[in-house]
């Protein structure tokens, strides 16, 4: 929706990805289709238990059999102390990583790997796993984040003790760390409230049903250095996490990233890579490769939390918000490490609050580590908190948006968790969200209502290298590190584009790994677009300074006398179009740049959705669904809607049907993508999106992040319109038929909304 | 292990023989014997779609067909959908409209949408949506593949 005259040639044109028809045409080399010479196969052993310790391991009637190479155990792990490593949007205790990798000494979770083994052929490799033997003891087991900070509830690691806002526990515990954000006079702030709504909520664990399963191969040679393919948000991630996990140094592995296909934060931690590395060693320097089953995606790698949230807010008469407090209670799965750090941020983000206090809890259970899920934590906080908002507006008798507009945060604002907002652009959003004609189109119809939500997300900046070379005829080879999940090959190579003043299809990027380009963070934390795109604009403008002195030195006059513009070089009345000046260069004209940079903008989005409750089986329909977002300057628009769209539908999972189901003995019941339901182009409609274009000053083009904040809102914005189409506030997710069906019949038991 | 078969069938107009395990899925058998890795496995138990194949002008989920099927048959996998050099106008359309993100589910979803075309050469929104849901994408929300079939439906 951008209105007024681009100063840009390239930015914000729609043109064909550069990947584009490799991955039409099926050509395109994802992780599973790596293919090497002697290349074995590899299968994981996995924990029939929830808690269990492992007494013993035998392998050797696996090792017998014809075709196996190797069988690796936690005893193939170096040992590995202590030790905090970033992983972008999280991160994790490396001895906690190692010990998710293989289990060391007790298996922690349904599905935790055990051992694993290298064979002729995947099937081989199964028949081997069921002949290796383990005798575990069953331990007590805990799936519940409530349950698990009880003081009688079985702990899962013995050496945990509380963080107590910074200060650590001196008892065994399932909970890691009790985080607080505080500000004001909660009592004060309540005290002027006219109403005030106060809920708990829960929200269960989900996952990010990415299509293409973990997979990894690795090479280890004699000489100690290990190649390893797969398919990851980060490349140079994978090449630290295993360099601490194999205690080797970081030159001796090189990552070599395929196409991926789907991460959303869940391929940043590495699974498979440190056993096939392992596997590759103990097989005689074989290469070996590893492809996870959708079961075991489902089982063993990182789901996101389910969580307990409570929320109270007050408000007075005239709309202000006047006091807000939050509890969260986030499951980190087997090891600490959930995202209700990100959740606390989230949760009030979008509102100005003079008293707020904010309280966050994050508890180990036993279900799969928790790994980054798109805004990780981010859904959960505002399913709990916007429908607290939604329900202080209706108690006021306000329009839900007005509300929100009255109480929105801007320029010098600060959230609850600390910083002041820069340029941010919610007011315009919850403008454009109210002036769309969605907002104000009848909606008739039995069980039929409407809702909104906001949503909000930090967005990253991270580090990024990219380095171009100047063909002879004017085109540009592009060198980057960043994993390309959603077209973001264009997006960066319109950058470049742009800033040299050429075509779009003069700029030919190419996606490397660890050996070909300098440092980069993962694809995550929406940082892709704007954060290499930093990189390049700092490659183009070097490359233009170095042709600009090639033009003078061609003309034989001072670089100041050189006018560069829209790809020309002039001088006096003469000119050399980029091109031109291109085949003139006798020393080749190359650059690089590695950025790191810090303002990256925050975005909010404000979504609006029409459903409709069968009463009857509790089924909801998603009617109309429309996403405005301030997304900074869409650099190729159709790829920001889909971002918007994209995250839209993860949220109508996650809102109506999504979650894990445990059996009493803590087994995973659904993990297939029929029990597991994600949706399908059956239970969505067209996905409306409005981009608000609120220029991020911390970017040369203006450039915020966009791909978390839509995942966002969605839950919250269902569960206000369900709320309108039957009269019951939901505060369970999945807001799935038996829970509605629940809720109705509790509504007619009680005579009142519920 | 049980003995191999040696299967004979016709892949996007080309003989092939192999030998096959009877217990090798069609699926396996196109990506690890013959090197066809368009189709994709996403789930091997036929919730995904993104190992779609034609088999005589039929769409299956091949990680649900047994590689010895083939015997005999005609099987039509996204490596011979762009004819003669030429995309096919599905192909064109998926990339005019952004239609793929990570792509890992496009080649299931153009042969499933040129199944669809095949035999309904103008379909409405609800019926390719209808067709289309045996086919998950996790990463675009269906808006712009429902888009780009609609709009193919029009240039073929
Ligand atoms: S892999 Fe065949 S349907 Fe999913
Ligand atoms: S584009 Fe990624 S699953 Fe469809």
């Amino acid at each position: 929706m951008t209105t007024t005259a681009s100063p840009y040639k390239v930015i914000g044109t729609r043109p064909v990805r550069p990947d584009g028809v490799d991955k039409v045409t099926g050509r395109a080399i994802y992780g599973a289709d790596v293919r090497l010479p002697g290349m074995l196969h590899g299968k994981v052993l996995r924990s029939p238990h929830a808690h269990a310790r492992i007494l013993c391991i035998d392998a050797s009637a696996a090792l017998a059999l014809r075709g196996v190479h190797a069988v690796i155990t936690a005893q193939d792990m170096p040992a590995i102390s202590d030790k905090i490593a970033d992983l972008g949007e999280s991160t994790v205790n490396l001895r906690y990583a190692s010990n998710n990798i293989l289990a060391h000494d007790k298996v922690l979770y349904y599905g935790h790997a055990v051992a694993a083994v290298a064979a002729d052929n995947v099937h081989i490799a199964e028949e081997a796993l069921s002949l290796i033997r383990v005798e575990y003891e069953v331990l007590p087991h805990v799936l519940d984040g409530k349950q698990a900070m009880a003081p009688d509830a079985p702990i899962l690691l013995d050496d945990l003790r509380t963080n107590e806002l910074g200060k650590l526990g001196d008892r065994p515990t399932n909970v890691a760390e009790h985080i607080r954000h505080q500000r004001g006079d909660l009592t004060k702030g309540f005290a002027e409230a006219d109403v005030i709504v106060e809920r708990t909520f829960h929200t269960a664990t989900v996952h990010q049903g990415y299509i293409e399963p973990q997979n990894a191969t690795a090479l280890w040679n004699e000489d100690g250095q290990l190649f390893i393919w797969c398919s990851t948000q980060g490349a140079f991630s994978v090449q630290e996490q295993l360099a601490e996990l194999l205690q080797i140094p970081v030159s001796r592995i090189i990552v070599t990233p395929t196409e991926i296909g789907g991460g959303f934060g869940g391929k940043i931690n590495v699974y498979l890579e440190p056993l096939a590395a392992l596997l590759s060693r103990k097989a005689g320097h074989r290469p070996v490769k590893m492809v996870m089953t959708r079961a075991e995606v489902l089982a063993a790698t990182g789901p996101t939390s389910g969580s307990y949230i409570r929320v109270k807010m007050g408000a007075r008469r005239d709309g202000v918000i006047t006091a807000a407090e939050a509890e969260l209670i986030y499951e980190a799965g087997a090891f600490p490490g959930s995202p209700v750090g990100a959740g606390c941020g989230v949760i009030f983000a979008p509102y100005r609050l003079e008293n707020v206090q904010i309280d966050g809890y994050d508890v180990v259970v036993n279900r799969p580590k928790a790994a980054a899920y798109r805004a990780p934590g981010g859904t959960n906080a505002a399913f709990a908190s916007e429908t607290v908002v939604d329900e202080l507006a209706e108690k006021l008798g306000m329009d839900p948006i007005e509300f929100r507009l009255r109480n929105a945060v801007r320029e010098g604002d600060r959230r609850a968790d600390g910083p002041e907002y820069k340029r941010i652009g919610l007011i315009e959003t919850l403008e454009a969200a109210r002036s769309h004609p969605h907002y104000t189109a009848p909606l008739t119809g039995k069980h039929r209502g409407r809702g909104v939500a906001t949503g909000f997300w930090f967005n990253w900046g991270g580090k990024s290298s990219a380095t171009a070379t100047v063909n002879r005829d004017g085109t540009v080879n592009l060198i980057e590190g960043s994993t390309d999940i959603g077209g973001s090959r264009a997006s960066i190579a319109m950058q470049l584009a742009e800033t040299l003043g050429i075509p779009y299809e003069d700029v030919r990027p190419q996606v490397v790994g660890t050996a070909g380009v300098g440092y980069n963070d993962v694809t995550g934390g929406s940082r892709t677009t704007f954060g290499t795109g930093w990189a390049v604009y700092e490659v183009g403008k070097k490359i233009l300074a170095e042709m600009r002195q090639r033009a003078a030195d061609y003309w034989g006059v001072p670089v100041e006398e050189v006018s560069v513009a829209d790809g020309v070089f002039a001088y006096n009345g003469e000119s050399l179009s980029f091109r031109e000046l291109a085949g003139k260069l006798d020393t080749p004209v190359t650059a690089s740049a590695s950025v790191h940079p810090q303002n990256y903008g925050p975005g909010f989005g404000v979504h609006i959705v029409d459903v409709e409750v069968d009463v009857e089986t509790g089924k909801v329909t998603i009617l109309r669904y429309t996403a405005a977002q301030d997304v900074g300057k869409a650099i190729h628009p159709s790829y920001v809607e889909g971002q918007l769209q994209g995250g839209v539908a993860q949220g109508v999972g996650w809102a109506l049907n999504e979650e894990y189901v445990y059996d009493e003995k803590g087994r995973l019941l659904n993990a297939t993508l029929l029990d597991y339901r994600m949706p399908t182009a059956l239970d969505l409609p067209m996905i409306d999106t409005v981009l608000v274009e609120v220029a991020n000053p911390g970017h040369p083009y203006g450039v915020r992040g966009v791909g978390e904040v839509p995942i966002v809102p969605p839950a919250a914005a269902i569960a206000n319109a369900i709320y309108r189409a039957i009269g019951v506030r939901m505060t369970e997710l999945p807001m799935s038929p038996p829970r509605i069906v629940a809720a109705l019949a509790r509504k007619r038991q009680d005579g009142v909304a519920a | 292990m049980s003995s191999k078969v040696i299967v004979t069938t016709t892949i996007n107009g080309e003989e092939f023989e192999f030998l096959c395990e009877p217990r090798q899925s069609l699926l396996e058998v196109l990506r690890d014997v013959l090197g066809f890795t368009g189709a994709k496995e996403g789930c091997n138990n036929g919730n995904c779609g993104a190992c779609n194949v034609l088999l005589d002008g039929v769409l299956v989920n091949s990680c649900l067909v047994l590689g010895v099927e083939a015997e005999g048959r005609t099987i039509e996998t996204i490596e011979g959908m762009a004819a003669g050099g030429r995309l096919h106008p599905l192909q064109q359309k998926f990339l005019e409209h952004a239609a793929l993100q990570c792509g890992v589910c496009t080649p299931g979803f153009l042969l499933a949408a040129k199944a669809l075309l095949d035999h309904n050469p103008d379909p409405t929104e609800a019926e390719v949506r209808h067709w289309l849901a045996g086919n998950l994408c996790r990463c675009t929300g269906y808006d712009k593949i429902i888009r780009a079939v609609l709009d193919a439906a029009d240039a073929v």
